[in-house]
């Protein structure tokens, strides 16, 4: 077990009567990047703040390297926060900003510049050390905190959405930008976020959460293919929710009725189901493929474009389903255009329904 | 003047010609009658002769800088160790109780602004409160009885066999600091409050999180926030101190003289309006000087006051 593990042991936090994070059970690899996804308000700060030693678990204990956390402040953990806005401190240049960390320790004026600009270099923004944060851009700023808090040579770096501000151009620049920093300074990243692009496209791991539970923890492909509750498969990426009633299953098929006929899905984490009971069967917008031997029928209800892709709009026994397909080429297609739809079981996910 | 012009359409706009025509005029009367016009006029007095009533406007009436020199060399040619003395120590006691207060306030402050809550932020606002409520007369005289030979503070001093002799608190001026001290506390709290409390609790934590002791985050943090407002509270608190006067009369010590007592020795009991004109301009003076000359020391821009 490496210093740099982490592992939270049945954590539970609750303030008054509100649980904000309810059972947390997980370990995160040393120098890996883990994300945590969820929703506005589902606990995902409250569970960073207790990592890094700002709040104590109601229930359950934080490990880092093995080692239980309890009481020991945020001061005296290996662990670095980059808050959510940031919290650089705007009556010092960046400079003494980054260096804050060694300042603390003691470090001398002239070592700490050199090691402010040994940082800045590797952030890729040499010759700002003089300047004033509200000098620089959110990118920019964005890169200082993290510069600052790998002044801190913490053995676990924690983010707390921090491209949450920046545009969308710079977020993506920014994504790709962490994960190299990452794996340059072998650190593990903890990051939090409630943007699935980001999770997936940085993490070694994702943990889904919703409303202080972790529903799923898986790679960020398992997560997107093979959702295992109904709230994974909605929340992350697009999907088509066809709700039914199984007739059978044999192995991972799972056949069930519904309001588009008979159809076979994959039972979601293996899952056994009885025969009658109510279920939902997920299918991604780009699985559904036009089909002209296809089982389900279905009405073009309107079609869009957008760029790199294009989203098909359909309307089938009542329920409305959506196509993604690659943008370019043919025609959009007419409204009221009759068409046939196909899917592969496989790339399907058939859960129990909500409440049942 | 476009400016003004421009706040007063605003204002005719927003509120009614009547409300904006009375506002102005009270504001003028306030600026002009009760402000400048007063202070012109014991300017002026101040660079005149004390003559007796028959006299003024006569041959005699003329501009003269005696009622300074007076506070330098008194009437002969010596130096006026005396009353410069009295100024020199009226200043350095308001800036020891400036000092003071701040070490006090700065505490109070940031707890108010980030960590008391309900209860205890009220309880603490009503206790900064109720020293106002109470006229500096009284005040002054409750320490007087608090500091006194068989007062409190001397009650339990010698009850806990500390001292075996009353301490004379009033002789040494300590009833009448304390009395100072205490009486600016909001005003010193105020503006620091004001300040910190725009301080964004995530740079606390941050620094914390880098392993910043407390002293370390205060220091580096939150004092350099909290700075122009220490410095707004020290204006206030200099110069009432420096201005008191029922408090140096009622609890100074006998042989202690606040300048502020010149002054008003001048007017009232040598009636010679003109020297106690030159003495209050002279204390106002040393007030502002002695104030930018620490605003520069301590390289706080002047408009960051009030802010
Ligand atoms: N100090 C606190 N006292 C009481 N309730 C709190 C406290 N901090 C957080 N909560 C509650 O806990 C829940 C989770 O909050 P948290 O800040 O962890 O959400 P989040 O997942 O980070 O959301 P966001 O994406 O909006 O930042 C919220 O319902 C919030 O109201
Ligand atoms: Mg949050």
């Amino acid at each position: 077990m490496s210093t740099r593990d982490v592992t939270l042991d049945h954590v539970s936090i609750r303030f008054g009567q509100h649980t904000a994070v309810n059972n947390a059970l997980l370990n995160i690899a040393g120098g890996e990047f883990f994300s945590f996804l969820g929703p506005s308000g589902c606990g995902k700060t409250t569970l960073l703040r207790c990592i890094s030693g700002f709040i104590e678990p109601t229930e359950g204990r934080v490990l880092i390297g093995g080692k239980d956390m309890k009481r020991v402040g945020p001061n005296k953990r290996p662990t670095a926060l980059i808050f959510q806005n940031l919290a650089l401190f705007p009556l010092m240049s960046v400079a003494d900003n980054i260096a804050f960390p060694l300042e603390v320790r003691g470090v001398g004026r002239k070592e700490r510049r050199k090691r402010a600009d040994e940082l800045l270099d590797l952030i890729a923004l040499p010759g700002v050390g003089d300047k004033k944060v509200y000098e620089l851009s959110g990118g920019q700023r964005q890169r200082v905190a993290i510069a600052r808090a790998l002044a801190v040579e913490p053995d676990i770096l924690l983010l707390d959405e921090p491209l949450s501000a920046l545009d969308l151009k710079l977020r993506q620049h920014m994504r790709t930008e962490l994960r190299a920093i990452q794996q340059r300074v072998g650190l593990t990243f903890i990051y939090i976020t409630h943007d699935q692009g980001e999770a997936l496209t940085m993490s070694d791991r994702v943990a889904v959460m919703n409303a202080g539970v972790i529903e799923q923890i898986d790679d960020p492909l398992t997560i997107y293919e093979k959702p295992r509750t109904p709230f994974v498969a909605s929340f992350v990426g697009e999907t088509n929710s066809i709700p039914g009633k199984v007739v059978s299953q044999s192995g991972f098929d799972v056949s069930l009725d519904t309001a588009l006929g008979r159809l076979v899905g994959r039972s979601a984490g293996g899952r056994q189901f009885a025969s009658g009971q109510d279920v939902v069967l997920f299918v991604r917008p780009e699985q559904l493929m036009l089909d002209p031997g296809g089982k389900i029928a279905a009405t073009v209800v309107k079609e869009e474009f957008e760029g790199s892709q294009r989203h098909l709009f359909l309307e089938a026994g009542n329920a409305a389903l959506r196509v993604s397909r690659v943008g370019g080429g043919a025609e959009l297609m007419a409204p009221g255009l009759a068409v046939k739809l196909n899917f592969d079981p496989g790339r399907s996910s058939v859960m129990p329904a909500a409440g049942a | 003047m476009e400016r003004i012009k421009g706040i007063f359409g605003d204002f005719v706009g927003r509120h009614g010609l009547g409300v904006a025509i009375y506002i102005s005029a009270s504001v003028l009367v306030w600026v002009i009658v009760l402000i400048a016009l007063p202070q012109v006029a014991m300017l002026d007095y101040s660079f005149r002769h004390n003559l007796p009533p028959a006299q003024i406007g006569g041959p005699e009436d003329v501009y003269t800088i005696s009622n300074y020199s007076y506070f330098l060399f008194g009437n002969g040619e010596s130096f006026n160790a005396l009353d410069t003395g009295v100024l020199f120590k009226t200043l350095f006691a308001a800036a020891i109780v400036t000092f003071i207060d701040i070490l006090i306030c700065y505490p109070i402050a940031f707890i108010l602004a980030h960590s008391a809550t309900g209860v205890a932020a009220r309880m603490m606002v009503l206790g900064l409160i109720v020293p106002f409520w109470v006229n500096e007369i009284l005040r002054a005289f409750a320490f007087r009885v608090i500091f006194g030979a068989t007062g409190l503070v001397n009650g339990i001093g010698m009850g806990m066999g500390l001292w075996d002799t009353p301490v004379d608190f009033i002789r040494a001026d300590v009833a009448l600091y304390s009395s100072l001290t205490y009486s600016y506390i909001l005003l010193m709290v105020f503006p620091i409050y004001n300040a910190v409390e725009a301080l964004d609790r995530n740079q606390i934590e941050a620094a914390q999180d880098m392993g910043a002791p407390w002293w370390r985050v205060h220091w580096r943090i939150v004092l350099p926030v909290a700075k122009p407002g220490i410095a707004s509270g020290a204006t206030i608190v200099f110069m009432l101190t420096a201005g008191a006067l029922a408090a140096p009369q009622i609890i100074g010590g006998p042989s202690n003289l606040w300048f502020t007592q010149l002054v008003y020795q001048w007017f009232n009991d040598a009636s010679n309006w003109q020297r106690g004109a030159a003495y209050a301009t002279i204390l106002l003076g040393s007030c502002l000087t002695f104030v930018l000359l620490l605003m520069k020391v301590f390289r706080v821009p002047i408009g960051a006051i009030g802010r």
